[in-house]
């Protein structure tokens, strides 16, 4: 077989009618060409943005395993893990360690908590009773007790977080993450 | 731009590869017949695509596949649309691969120089079709695991090297997560890149030899871009349009998950490879083997397609290739639709079917459910559905002698199929002959009466109605049963000869509500799902006329106590003595049911007059709560 593309090439079309057939037949071919392609290409795109489409729920309060009675007001922080459903696409896991927080009373109806995560990248603070401060081991952060940052490697304090005080003695937490790395508290 | 474009084309040779991939001249103009391979090339890189990004969220494992293809094709952003269209695209493609080899066949394509190039798209073909066993295998439902089981026991019926073949094909003796990982990684691992690298050889060959002509002088030559392109492109847009419109009016099917435990009658290769299922259930092939069947047939015919190109070289032989091709075509053709009417004549398949379906849609509900699919996978979901489970146990355990609703539980009749018996001669190990008596086929099924109640109703209002004013007719079952049976339970029934003797009062429209009263009262104490309350006033009523037998006219000539003893529920005393007729504590609630199906020849209740089989050894605990559940109406 021959291979006459090159001469094939150099063809003209003779007349403007047939011209004008050739000029229609290049759009159609590249927009119908397109379209088939597009379409599964687009889909596939549509489906893999999807982790975008999920709003992580705030989430509400949960009772703390813990009674404010355990607690001694302005006595040192507790570390309380936060045990929660855990849903990860399609199973959940019932009753699943998902993080911690520092409890500390600070008056007789009055408890702060601050997420155990570093604002700087998200390692777990120490609380260490006899410099009265929570570390992070990761980047050396220090916090006071009030969880005031004390050097300029993290961002910001540490997460303070929403906590109620029910029945008298029920410690009810919020429990969030917050994007580290950043100045403001942006929930996760 | 154009600096750029040289600036390429210097470094690459970009416009003498484009312009060769796209001028390629087609004497005698662009046809519509030669629009096949273009699609097939088309539909492949819809599966490229979309399976990359469904390998995205796919996880191969017997506990996470299919929950994974369901978190796809229901929770995540257009997983159906991706999912279907990889799913009827992988269709497309076995038909568009007929119609293409059709077109080569019928033009002699496969002639002189071009076999190598009608060898490689047999390997191909080959290849597709792998391609497509892989897949369906991969969700990890009911559907595609036992089809796929049906082709690695083939698989392992491969003289000498079989059970090995099968061992490896699936990662171990039995099915298990290195299946899914086997398989998983051939279909989107090696099968692709293999296709990939023939299908590259395929188009080279293909480009050097151009395209076969049957008349060159149709109509003036023309190029590939944009005559060809056109027609191609017009054609894919008609394949995406149907694969479009199955995916959105049918969408790509998900069974219930797969468990290896539950039989599933419903098992059908995908419809491309029903033609060979049909094949292999006739009894004839079925007696020379599964191998002669399943290989050595299919291994013949792939042989004569690998032959045509040599049988082409004479006009004659160009012709036999033809009507070879049409009569393989025809056989699929008439095989298949062999296998699907004798599928829709087959009540059990059907019912089966139904079963299927009714299990896809039961899974749903429940992986829907707050507490989500457990870490163990979907599969126990439906293990602890009463739903579920309910029907199977009754129909396993039950349907022998009752039904339910007319049918087995699981929407079955209950038939006998008796077999039509055929002598045929075989071989014996000495070389010597012998008839051997062998099933033929089976006459049409018959129904089977039942022996005992139908229970679809039973603990119901009207349930409870019928034993008081139509036990004869509710019972009439039973006189199928043995003469004992029927002695006990009809003729001679104490609680049939109270009912006949109290219609009278039963008629009276006055004491509708008293009837009503007592039937509530009995329905209260089952406590099943829709009962009324224990201290409701019809109960409470109905009560009275259990204890008393005093009705709104006339008092009942013997009445309940006389003869049955009641615990109603949350009181330590006993109404009656019993002893002579069944206790009625809780009588059809889950109590009461448990107990009785225990043991219905405790003295408690038929006693000496039992003819029911005792499930106490039979079933487990949570069979029974399966069961009785089912059974009550409760989830």
């Amino acid at each position: 077989m021959s291979h006459p593309e090159t001469e094939q090439i150099e063809k003209t079309e003779v007349d403007s009618g047939e011209h004008r057939r050739g000029f229609m037949t290049h759009i159609l071919a590249a927009v119908i060409g397109g379209l088939v392609g597009a379409v599964p290409f687009v889909s596939g795109l549509l489906f893999f943005l999807d982790p975008l489409t999920r709003n992580r729920k705030g989430g509400g309060f949960l009772k703390l395993p813990v009674s404010l009675d355990a607690l001694e007001i302005n006595g040192e922080p507790q570390l309380v893990k936060i045990i929660m459903d855990k849903v990860d696409a399609w199973n959940t896991y019932l009753n699943q360690p998902v993080g911690a927080v520092f409890l500390r009373r600070t008056g007789t109806a009055k408890v702060v908590a601050f997420n155990s995560r570093c604002p700087h990248l998200g390692c777990a603070v120490d609380y260490k009773p006899a410099e009265k401060v929570y570390f992070c081991p990761c980047h050396t952060s220090t916090f006071g007790v009030d969880g005031i940052k004390q050097n300029e490697i993290p961002p910001r304090d540490l997460d303070l977080l929403d906590v109620e005080i029910r029945s008298g003695t029920e410690i009810w937490l919020k429990y969030q993450n917050f994007r580290a790395t950043t100045p403001e508290k942006i929930p996760v | 731009m154009n600096a750029l474009i040289n600036w390429l084309d210097d470094r690459t040779g970009l416009k003498k590869l484009l312009h060769e991939a796209l001028y390629e001249n087609i004497p005698g103009g662009s046809r519509w017949r030669y629009v096949w391979g273009s699609t097939l090339i088309f539909t492949f890189s819809i599966q490229v695509i979309t399976g990359l990004f469904l390998w995205m969220a796919y996880s191969p494992s017997t506990t996470t596949a299919w929950e994974s293809v369901y978190y796809i094709q229901n929770h995540m952003f257009c997983g159906w649309l991706v999912r279907g269209l990889h799913h009827f695209s992988a269709q497309a493609m076995t038909v568009l691969l007929a119609l293409h080899l059709m077109q080569v066949v019928i033009d002699g394509a496969y002639r002189a120089p071009r076999e190598i190039n009608f060898w490689l798209g047999l390997i191909l073909m080959q290849i597709v079709l792998g391609l497509g066993l892989t897949g369906y295998l991969l969700p990890w439902d009911q559907k595609g695991y036992y089809a796929t089981q049906v082709s690695t026991e083939i698989m392992g019926a491969t003289p000498i090297v079989g059970p090995k073949l099968q061992s490896l094909a699936q990662g171990g003796p039995q099915y298990g997560h290195h299946t899914l990982t086997r398989f998983f990684a051939m279909h989107a691992g090696v099968l692709p890149a293999t296709l990939i690298a023939f299908l590259v050889l395929h188009i080279a060959v293909f480009r050097r030899h151009g395209i076969t002509v049957s008349d060159p002088d149709r109509a003036p030559d023309a190029t590939f871009w944009p005559d060809q392109v056109l027609k191609d492109g017009i054609a894919c847009l008609a394949v995406l349009a149907t694969v479009l419109a199955l995916t959105i009016v049918k969408g790509a099917e998900l069974a219930a998950p797969a468990d290896p435990s539950e039989a599933y009658s419903a098992a059908r290769p995908e419809w491309y490879f029903l033609f060979l299922f049909q094949f292999l259930r006739f009894a004839w092939v079925e007696h020379q083997g599964l191998a002669f069947g399943a290989i050595y047939v299919p291994g013949a015919l792939m042989g004569l397609l690998v032959a045509m190109p040599i049988l082409g070289r004479w006009r004659a032989g160009h012709v036999f290739n033809i009507v070879m091709l049409m009569a393989m075509m025809l056989g699929i053709v008439g095989l298949t639709a062999l296998a699907l009417k004798n599928d829709s004549e087959d009540p059990d398949f059907q019912a089966a079917v139904k079963q299927a379906h009714d299990d896809s849609e039961r899974i749903l509900v429940l992986a829907k459910r707050p507490a989500g699919i457990p870490i163990e996978g979907a599969v126990s979901l439906i293990r602890n559905d009463p739903v579920s489970q309910g029907p199977r146990l009754f129909a396993r355990n039950c349907a022998q002698c009752h039904r339910w609703n007319g049918h087995d539980g699981t929407g079955k009749k209950v038939t006998k199929k008796e077999p039509i018996f055929q002598e045929v001669l075989e071989k014996q190990a000495d070389g010597s002959k012998k008839t051997v008596k062998t099933i033929a086929s089976y006459k049409p099924p018959v129904e089977e009466p039942a022996t005992a109640t139908d229970l679809a109703t039973f603990g119901s209002p009207e349930w409870i109605k019928k034993v008081l004013t139509d036990y004869t007719e509710l019972f009439s079952p039973l006189g199928n049963a043995n003469v004992k049976v029927k002695k006990h339970f009809l003729e001679e029934s104490e609680m049939a000869g109270w009912v006949k003797d109290h219609s009278k009062f039963w008629r009276l429209k006055e004491n509708e509500q008293s009837l009503a009263d007592l039937v509530a009262f009995l329905h209260a104490q089952s406590q099943r799902p829709g009962s009324p309350g224990i201290s409701d006033e019809s109960p409470k009523r109905g009560r009275i006329v259990f204890e008393t037998g005093k009705l709104a006219v006339g008092e009942l000539d013997s009445k309940c106590i006389d003869c049955h003893a009641l615990q109603p529920v949350g009181e330590d005393k006993v109404l009656g003595k019993g002893g002579t007729a069944p206790s009625l504590s809780n009588y059809s609630g889950e109590l009461w049911l448990r107990e009785f199906l225990k043991n219905p020849g405790h003295e408690k209740y038929y006693g000496t007059n039992n003819a029911m089989p005792a499930f106490g050894e039979r079933l487990s605990e949570k069979e029974f709560d399966l069961l009785v559940k089912w059974m009550m109406g409760g989830e």
